[in-house]
């Protein structure tokens, strides 16, 4: 006797509580990410629109081009450079670097609790970044900084006769080195943690050289992870202001330090000039965030 | 002169000894299965086969080669993983072919022996296919052309099948068993079912605890056990401890006497059989072909199988029923 509950009828009550139902939970559901969605709108959404609209618009809110003409002049050109020379450096400094002890710490058959501890100091140092960071790069590093200090003394090295200094392109990227190389370690670590030892077994048992591992499996496998990773770094460092500010002042030409200027109401204040410029850095910084999202899904979809 | 012999292995990881004085020896073209259950030490020695691990003490040679220390590179010797361990970012050709441009063959050589194997395993018109658009199935035997045209001289399958589906299994594990014939491929298979060591096997070794338990022909293992652990391991015996033994069949032994479920008759209870043991069905499970009964003698209950050919030859339970078990299908075991 066919009596299966599909062949049935469905009581259109029951279909409408179902709904009534489901209809319920889903706004439950909704109800918990609302925080984060009012969140981003407020602080994300709505300042980047206004800054869109803002940076086609004079002082008096009328329509103008004239604040895009002016990224273009040779002062403001020359900070996007900095920045993403600053910015580029950094990145991939903190990517060399970050991979690297990511994969001693990882496959290098290290003591176990080396992972761990490098793990936790990774996820304290990416955050270390702004007024105490630059400070403690300044005591140590600056022209009277302990380890400036050490070394013209214990060492009979004089670091800033060199013509090095904290306040310039270099000191710069040093300082971003210190949360970007962290962050890297952070970023690539599951990717590492991907690499199956199958892989490499695999491929001694058909007769390659650790060599051939690496050129051939491991690093096509983790290159998109890699690039990905670098991208973000290149973007964190871009929108990167408190540290630069905090450091070298107005010393050197980038753009977030020169955005500060044309908002903080000083001489220069241009508010509309402000909007382009960070109009310029969202492009930027978005492009760069684009290409990791892009990457980071080719990695993964290689991996199912 | 045996083809793989290995004599004395010993491993010891730490403190855990997980090879214990393992000795083999097979002949060439062999088809040698490691049966046993997780963690009794197969994979171990078939890694160090493979010279993925180190021997703590021992030796492996094939023919007059000592290749304990050798590096997996200069072995020759395939293996096949689990979990397949294809190289993701290669398809199908890119991976097969690449144990062959580690020998720097010329790419002549490389496309005709990649398609004689892609046509020996049936994966034509999946040449360019990606590991991950594949199935279980196709995988594997992509990892098992990968492994087989390099010509190695001994192939290692570690669980090739266990992670696939019942009859996906079936049909790669007969796949396998005939082209290991047909190349005269010396093999080791090793796995946890017994049910695919007893199909596929010319000798099971049956691992437990890192020792070899027992080692023999597949039919004189599952017939013949020698001890305890490989009655219950190897089917569902029934295995009657020394009271038991002497209660219900009136026998005196020291260890465990054993009676493979399909060698006890049941015989209708007015049966006027000499020797017959009084029973009465408890319960039934159905596997298919086999009906299994669990019934009760003298307060010790017996798993007995029957072949399932129809209905009616079902017998339910608190059915009453005489037992006949001859003397040369109990064994007495260790």
């Amino acid at each position: 006797m066919a009596t299966s509950s599909e062949s049935l009828p469905q009581d259109p009550a029951s279909s409408r509580g179902q709904t009534r139902k489901g209809l319920t939970l889903s706004s439950f559901n909704w109800l918990g990410v609302l925080p984060f969605f009012l969140f981003a709108l407020m602080f994300l959404i709505l300042p980047t629109l206004t800054l869109m609209v803002g940076a086609f618009q004079d002082a008096n809110g009328h329509f103008t081009l004239a604040n895009i003409g002016k990224l273009f002049d040779s002062n403001i050109l020359s900070a996007y450079q900095i920045s993403i020379e600053v910015s580029a450096a950094s990145a991939l400094g903190g990517s060399v670097i970050g991979m690297l002890l990511a994969l001693a710490a990882i496959q290098g058959g290290l003591p176990q609790w080396i992972r761990p501890t490098l793990m936790t100091f990774s996820g304290v140092a990416s955050n270390f970044a702004g007024v105490p960071l630059s400070f403690a790069f300044l005591s140590t590093l600056g022209r009277m900084g302990l380890v400036t200090v050490l070394l013209r003394t214990y060492a009979d090295i004089d670091l800033y006769g060199t013509g090095f200094t904290i306040l310039s392109f270099l000191g710069l990227t040093l300082t971003y080195l210190y949360f970007q190389i962290p962050l890297m370690v952070l970023i690539v670590t599951p990717a590492i943690d991907g690499l199956r030892a199958e892989w490499r077994e695999a491929c001694e048992s058909l007769g390659g050289s650790g060599f051939h591992y690496w050129w051939h499996i491991a690093l096509p496998i983790l290159w998109p992870s890699i690039l990905g990773s670098a991208l973000l770094l290149f973007a964190n460092a871009f929108g990167a202001v408190a540290t630069a500010y905090a450091l070298t002042g107005s010393s050197l030409n980038i753009v977030p330090i020169l955005l500060y200027a044309q908002i903080r109401g000083d001489v220069l204040h241009d508010q509309n000039l402000g909007y382009a410029l960070a109009l310029g850095m969202v492009v930027i910084t978005g492009l760069s965030n684009a290409g990791y999202i892009w990457l980071r899904s080719r990695a993964e979809r290689g991996r199912e | 002169m045996a083809f793989l012999t290995i004599a004395n292995l010993h491993k010891r990881f730490d403190d855990h000894v997980v090879v214990h004085d393992f000795n083999m020896s097979i002949e060439q073209g062999e088809f040698i299965t490691f049966l046993g259950p997780s963690g009794c030490g197969k994979t171990t020695v078939l890694r160090m086969i493979a010279g993925f691990e180190t021997p703590t003490s021992g030796a492996i040679t094939v023919g007059k080669d000592d290749i304990t220390h050798l590096s997996p590179q200069k072995r020759g010797i395939g293996m096949v993983f689990q979990s397949y361990a294809l190289f993701p970012n290669m398809n199908v050709t890119d991976n097969i072919a690449f144990g062959l441009k580690m020998r720097k063959l010329s790419s002549a050589d490389i496309s005709r022996k990649v398609a004689e194997v892609i046509k020996l395993v049936e994966l034509k018109g999946k040449e360019n296919h990606y590991p991950h658009e594949l199935s279980g199935g196709q995988r594997q035997r992509v990892a098992l052309a990968r492994a087989l045209v390099v010509e190695p001289r001994i192939l290692l399958l570690d669980e090739p099948l266990s992670a696939l589906d019942a009859r996906i299994r079936k049909n790669l594990r007969e796949q396998i068993r005939d082209i290991q014939r047909r190349l005269g491929l010396t093999t080791i298979f090793v796995t946890h079912d017994q049910e695919e060591a007893l199909t596929m096997s010319d000798r099971i070794f049956v691992m437990n605890q890192g020792r070899v338990e027992q080692e023999g022909r597949a039919e004189m293992v599952y017939t013949q056990p020698a001890t305890e652990f490989v009655a219950r391991f190897m089917g569902n015996y029934n295995l009657l401890g020394a009271a038991d033994a002497h209660k219900l069949l009136g026998l005196d032994i020291q260890g465990h006497m054993a009676i493979r479920p399909e060698s006890i008759h049941v015989l209708d209870a007015s049966a006027n059989q000499e020797g017959a043991l009084d029973a009465t069905i408890r319960q039934h499970q159905l596997l298919g072909s086999i009906i299994r009964y669990q019934v009760e003698s003298q307060g010790i209950t017996l798993q007995v199988d029957r072949l399932n050919r129809t209905a009616s030859d079902l017998m339910p339970a608190g059915t009453a029923v005489k037992l006949q078990i001859s003397r040369d299908d109990m064994r007495e075991v260790r």
